[in-house]
C-alpha cells in the first residue's frame, strides 16, 4: 500500500513536470528559431536602410522608427490617464456601485480582442475625429489598449505602499494629496514603471490595432508629423510574410528578430527595475 | 486647565459601540497612562484625539473632545492644525523610507512653502537633541532612516513630532516592539519630555504605566472605569474591576 502511494506520487510528479516543461519548450523554440534564422540578416544596412525592390531587399529602418513613435505616443496617452485613474481607484474610491462598474470596465477592457481595438480606433479616431490613418490615431488606439495594464499595475504598486506610511503622514498634518504626492507616489514609482514598460512591450508587438489606424503598407520615407502614416514592425512582418511574394526568408526572420528583441529588451528592463527595487525595499 | 478633556464621548464602528460615555481630562506636563485589556477601546480613544479614526469607514462619534477648549469633533474643526498640535507615536516605529534628515523635516516641508535650508538644519538639530539622538546621528543625517535600530527609529518618530511643534504626544504602545533596555530609554525620554508636553500613553504593560505615568485611566469594554493619580490607582483602586485587573485576575 505504502509502495503504491509512493509510485502514484512519482507518476503525478512526472506529469506535473512534463506539463510545466511543455510551457518552456515553445518559448525556447521560438527564441532559438528566430535567432537562428534571423540573426544572419542583421547588419547595419538592414537596420538603417529603407526597404527596396518591393521590400525584397534593403532594410527596415522606417518600420523600426514607426514602431518607436507609436509606442512613445501610446505611453504619452496611457501613462497620465492610467496613473491618475489608478490613484483615484487606490486612494480615493470607496466601495460603491459606480466604482465597481469602473473596476469591471477595466477588467473587460483588458479582455477585448486587439482587432476590436483596431476597428474602434478606425471608427473613433480615424473617421469620427478625422485624424485620418495617422500616428496620432494609432497611438491613441494602442494607448487605450494598454490602459488596463497601466492601471492595474499602477494600482498594485500604489496599494503595496504600507498603510502606515499614509497614517503617519496624515498624523503629521499633511493633507491627503500631500501624502499621495510626497509619500505614496515616490514609493510606488518602480512598480508603476515596470507596468508601463510591460504595456509598452505589448503595444510594440500588436498588429491588429494599428492595421486600420496607422500602418502603411510601404512608405520608404520617415513620417514628418503625427498626422502622417507610418510603417510599423509587426505590420511590416505580416506584409512581407503574406502579401508580397518571393521575399527572402532571411528578411522575414530578420524582421521578426528585431521585433522580438525590442519586446524582450523592454521586458528585461522591467524585470531589472523590479529586482533592483525589491532588493532596496526594506519594510 | 486641562489640555484635553472629553465629555460624554461615544464612538461606534458601524453598530459596535467602542467607547461609552467617556469623561476624562488630561493635564499638561504630566504623563497619563491608559491601561486595560485588548479591545477595551484605549487605542480607539487615543485615535479620537487627533481624529485618526476618520480614516476608518463607518466611524461615528458623539459628545465632545476639547483640545485647548475647542471641540475637535466639530465637522469644521481644522484637522491640519489639530494634527500638528496633537502628534502620534505609533506602535511600530514607522519612519518613512527617506533619510534621517528628510524624515524630521517632512512636517515643515508640508506645512510651509520655501523653507530655508538654515531653518531646516536648525529644526533637525533641535529635534534630534530633544530626543537625545543628535550626538549619535549628527554625521549620518543623509543615511536612510531604515538603517537605524528599532529604538532609534522610535526616537526619530518622536523627533519628527517635535519638529512640527506638537503640544501633545499620543503614544500608542510605543515600546511594544522594543526590548527592555530600549524600553527603559524611551521611558526616560518620556520623563524628560513631559516638562514641555502633554503625554498620553496607551499600554498593555501595567508595570510601564506604574513606572512612567502621573495619572492612570483604566478602561474596560469601552468604559473608562476609573481615572486618578497613578499611585492611588495601583495601591488603592476604588473600583472592584480595576483592582481585579491590576492584581492580574484577568487581562
Amino acid at each position: 500500500m505504502k509502495r503504491n502511494s509512493h509510485r502514484a506520487q512519482n507518476i503525478a510528479f512526472f506529469f506535473l513536470l512534463m506539463a510545466t516543461l511543455l510551457i518552456v519548450v515553445p518559448v525556447g523554440l521560438i527564441v532559438v528559431i528566430i535567432i537562428q534564422k534571423g540573426l544572419p540578416a542583421i547588419n547595419w544596412q538592414f537596420l538603417s536602410d529603407v526597404p527596396r525592390q518591393g521590400m525584397r531587399a534593403g532594410g527596415i529602418f522606417p518600420a523600426i522608427i514607426g514602431t518607436i513613435y507609436l509606442v512613445t505616443g501610446a505611453i504619452v496617452f496611457a501613462l497620465p490617464i492610467g496613473l491618475l485613474a489608478a490613484i483615484y481607484l487606490s486612494e480615493y474610491s470607496k466601495d460603491n456601485p459606480l466604482n465597481r462598474i469602473i473596476k469591471l470596465a477595466i477588467i473587460n477592457l483588458a479582455g477585448v480582442p486587439s482587432v476590436v481595438y483596431g476597428l474602434f480606433g478606425l471608427a473613433l479616431f480615424v473617421i469620427f475625429f478625422k485624424f485620418g490613418a495617422s500616428i496620432l490615431s494609432g497611438s491613441l488606439t494602442l494607448g487605450i489598449m494598454i490602459l488596463p495594464i497601466v492601471i492595474t499595475t499602477s494600482r498594485e504598486a500604489l496599494e503595496s505602499v504600507p498603510q502606515s506610511f499614509r497614517e503617519v503622514s496624515l498624523s503629521l498634518g499633511a493633507s491627503k494629496w500631500q501624502t499621495i504626492r510626497n509619500i505614496v507616489l515616490p514609493n510606488a514609482i518602480p512598480g508603476i514603471l515596470t507596468g508601463t514598460i510591460l504595456g509598452l512591450g505589448r503595444a510594440a508587438g500588436e498588429t491588429a490595432p494599428i492595421l486600420f489606424t496607422v500602418a502603411a503598407f510601404y512608405l520608404p520615407q520617415l513620417p514628418k508629423s503625427i498626422f502622417d502614416q507610418a510603417m510599423a514592425l509587426p505590420y511590416h512582418l505580416y506584409v512581407i510574410s503574406t502579401q508580397v511574394p518571393n521575399v527572402d526568408e532571411k528578411i522575414r526572420y530578420g524582421t521578426a528578430f528585431v521585433l522580438l528583441a525590442l519586446v524582450l529588451f523592454m521586458n528585461l528592463v522591467a524585470i531589472i527595475i523590479r529586482t533592483k527595487f525589491r532588493k532596496k525595499k526594506k519594510w | 486647565m486641562a489640555k484635553i478633556s472629553t465629555e460624554k464621548l461615544n464612538l461606534w464602528y458601524g453598530d459596535f459601540q467602542a467607547l461609552l460615555d467617556v469623561n476624562a481630562s488630561f493635564e499638561p506636563n504630566r504623563i497619563t497612562a491608559i491601561i486595560g485589556p485588548s479591545g477595551c477601546g484605549k487605542s480607539t480613544m487615543l485615535r479620537v484625539f487627533n481624529r485618526m479614526n476618520d480614516l476608518i469607514e463607518g466611524v461615528k462619534t458623539s459628545g465632545k473632545v476639547l483640545v485647548d477648549g475647542i471641540n475637535i469633533l466639530d465637522s469644521n474643526a481644522d484637522l491640519v492644525k489639530l494634527r500638528k498640535e496633537v502628534g502620534m507615536v505609533f506602535q511600530r516605529p514607522n519612519p518613512f523610507p527617506l533619510s534621517i534628515y528628510e524624515n524630521i523635516v517632512f512636517g515643515e516641508r508640508v506645512h510651509s512653502e520655501n523653507v530655508k535650508k538654515d531653518k531646516l538644519d536648525e529644526i533637525v538639530e533641535m529635534s534630534l537633541k530633544s530626543v537625545l539622538l543628535w550626538d549619535e546621528l549628527k554625521d549620518r543625517l543623509k543615511e536612510s532612516a531604515l538603517s537605524l535600530s528599532l529604538e532609534q527609529r522610535q526616537r526619530l518618530c518622536i523627533a519628527r513630532l517635535i519638529a512640527v511643534k506638537s503640544d501633545v504626544l499620543l503614544m500608542d504602545e510605543p515600546c511594544s516592539t522594543l526590548d527592555p533596555q530600549a524600553t527603559a530609554k524611551i521611558e526616560e525620554l518620556m520623563r524628560e519630555l513631559k516638562n514641555n508636553y502633554t503625554i498620553i500613553i496607551v499600554t498593555h504593560n501595567m508595570q510601564q504605566a506604574a513606572r512612567v505615568s502621573d495619572d492612570t485611566g483604566f478602561m474596560l469594554l469601552g468604559e473608562l472605569v476609573e481615572f486618578g493619580k497613578t499611585d492611588q490607582i495601583f495601591t488603592a483602586p476604588k473600583d472592584k474591576r480595576t483592582e481585579d485587573y491590576i492584581t492580574g485576575r484577568y487581562g
